[in-house]
């Protein structure tokens, strides 16, 4: 639906422009705010940068559910500054969004509204605290998987937060692989934590990559925009591939009995996540849908006074300034 | 009693106990924003707060462990002791509440804690005096932050205004301890490592006057103090609660390394 929305928004352009337009991705230029675009370019931008900055936001809560009650101060330390960096993406996200002249309140009113979405990994629970190793590691290391491409996207402002984003993405993974590795070497208690975290979060990990592009609607025509750089099954064997020896060195088992090198092709085989399941989270049926909802929905109203305060503030300053003057 | 009797120099232990525990508890207080904080800039500058404060506890429990002599950790003495051996004020301790709370908090401990630290940088004792040089940074910057806010929202909106003089209210009795002297402190005090508590009072009560002022709050004119808190004697319901979230996977998983 929505691509053939984008194809006929696209094609009512003015054909010289589009032609122009077109020609530059062609070239490898890079599409600046001020520049012409189609308006299908600006929307899907829109929605992608969107919602890759409202799943920053987001997905502070599954981590932000541990800092309290981690471990040591070190790896509180490390913790909380990893979960601020994910807020300082949404931060430069936001404002590569603004400059497609949208403003931070609306997108974050359509968040709230229900209107737009955000990673449906960040509806999956945080149990123990291997879940901070496992979450490190799939999830950033899926995201990095996502994103480093994107730092070749067209359109500027976004592939130069991409860059930023990726550098901190690395860390995140290491460190995430770091408590993995203190858990699956530690007592039989870690290490159980540690095999049950790598089983509930495998499957939701290989689902961040979207479904198989055969069923993918968006795909084409930002692939052609150099809005999205390769496919989603693409990526998604690389990750397994990377991800599995990755598995095997800490001596957990990946909960895929079908999973198996595949000499021929020189990838993995591995089985589907269960698509079905995907879906319903992304109709709201997540384990923690209602309660990541909740948890933003709530920071912000009970942050309304806090703003409006802090404006009134500003604007009285400023008027005394004038006054003075 | 915490330190053990072999413990060479009870005071100064007790005495890094006192500062680490403070950056402790309301680091910990202030990481419990974390991710719902009223705007995104608000949420990163309180993990900032709260990361150089956690950093300065690993500073002080360090030094406090060393000082014992029992091989006792940062670590160990943060995660296992339990309520009657923390040695912070009661400030510190109590809940978050709203942002304007959490930041009235903030700004009275700022101010008590930078007229500290800047009377440490020329303690007697070299590993004071090297902790509060670099802790004296951090807090003056926390400091100017913890202020424009409170001015921000005391000088707001109606609204503001009344949050910030209610959390004022509340807070204030908590405010004395901090310069309430007593064995410990006469002790350090005459050996040159810690100023006498009671000679911070004048600096802080200018600081938060002109802060107070520029945030058109009012000073409730009653200077009763709660005490019990930098003593262990008698801490608030909060601190037990606190320690249960903290402490949970060093109690449960005794022995591990994370
Ligand atoms: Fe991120
Ligand atoms: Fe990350």
């Amino acid at each position: 639906m929505y691509a053939q929305m984008i194809q006929s928004e696209a094609t009512a352009e003015d054909p010289d422009k589009l032609a122009a337009f077109e020609a530059r991705i062609a070239a490898g230029e890079k599409i600046e705010p001020k520049d012409w675009m189609p308006a299908g370019y600006r929307k899907t931008l829109i929605r992608q940068i969107g919602q890759h900055a409202h799943s920053e936001i987001v997905g502070q809560l599954p981590e932000g559910n541990w800092i309290t009650r981690a471990p040591t101060l070190e790896r509180k330390a490390i913790l909380l500054a990893k979960v601020q960096d994910e807020a300082g993406h949404g931060l430069y996200l936001y404002c590569a969004a603004e400059t497609l002249g949208v403003s931070r309140d609306e997108l974050t009113e359509m968040l709230l509204d229900g209107r737009m979405k955000y990673s449906s990994i960040f509806n999956y629970p945080t149990l123990t605290w291997a879940d901070m190793g496992a979450v490190g590691w799939l999830v950033d290391g899926a995201a990095i998987m996502n994103q480093v491409p994107l730092q070749r996207t067209s359109y500027g402002p976004y592939s130069r937060a991409m860059i930023r984003i990726c550098k901190e993405e690395s860390f995140h993974q290491r460190q995430g692989y770091d408590i993995m590795m203190k858990m699956a070497f530690g007592t039989p208690a870690q290490k159980r934590m540690a095999q049950d975290a790598l089983n509930r979060f495998w499957y939701p990990a290989l689902m961040m990559f979207g479904p198989s592009d055969k069923e993918s609607v968006h795909s084409a025509q930002s692939m052609a925009w150099k809005i999205k750089m390769n496919t989603n099954d693409e990526l998604r064997q690389k990750f397994v591939d990377e991800t599995v020896p990755q598995a095997e060195y800490l001596g957990l088992t990946v909960p895929d009995p079908d999973l198996k090198w595949n000499e021929e092709r020189g990838h993995y085989d591995f089985s589907e996540p269960d698509w079905s399941e995907f879906f319903d989270v992304l109709k709201g049926n997540g384990p923690c849908n209602a309660d990541r909802m909740e948890a933003r929905q709530q920071a912000w109203a009970e942050g309304q006074w806090v703003r409006d305060g802090l404006m009134a503030h500003a604007r009285k300053r400023a008027a005394r300034r004038v006054a003075a003057e | 009693m915490t330190a053990p009797a072999a413990c060479p120099d009870p005071a100064l232990f007790e005495f890094c106990l006192r500062m680490g525990d403070n950056t402790l508890v309301l680091g910990h207080r202030v990481s419990e924003w974390c991710g719902h904080a009223p705007v995104i800039e608000e949420d990163i500058a309180l993990a900032n707060t709260a990361l150089d404060l956690i950093g300065q506890t690993q500073l002080w429990l360090g030094l406090a462990g060393e000082v014992e002599g029992a091989g006792r950790s940062a670590d160990d003495l943060a995660f296992l002791r339990d309520a009657w051996d923390f040695r912070n004020l009661l400030l510190v301790e109590r809940p978050n509440r709203d942002f304007g709370h959490t930041l009235l908090r903030q700004c009275l401990f700022d101010a008590w804690h930078l007229e500290m630290l800047t009377a440490l940088c020329g303690s007697s004792e070299p590993r004071v005096s090297e902790i509060s040089q670099k802790a004296v940074k951090e807090v003056s910057y926390h400091l100017e932050r913890s202020a424009d806010t409170v001015i921000g929202l005391g000088d707001g909106t109606p609204e503001s205004h009344a949050r910030m003089q209610d959390a004022l209210d509340r807070l204030w009795p908590y405010v004395g301890e901090a310069f309430l002297p007593d064995a410990i402190d006469a002790e350090v005090a005459a050996r040159g490592i810690a100023p006498d508590p009671a000679s911070l009072r004048a600096g802080f009560d200018a600081r938060i006057g002109a802060i107070l002022a520029e945030a058109t709050l009012s000073l409730p004119d009653s200077r009763f103090a709660h005490q019990g808190g930098k003593t262990g004697v008698r801490h608030t319901e909060d601190l037990g609660h606190m320690l249960a979230t903290m402490q949970f996977l060093q109690r449960a998983y005794p022995g591990a390394t994370w």
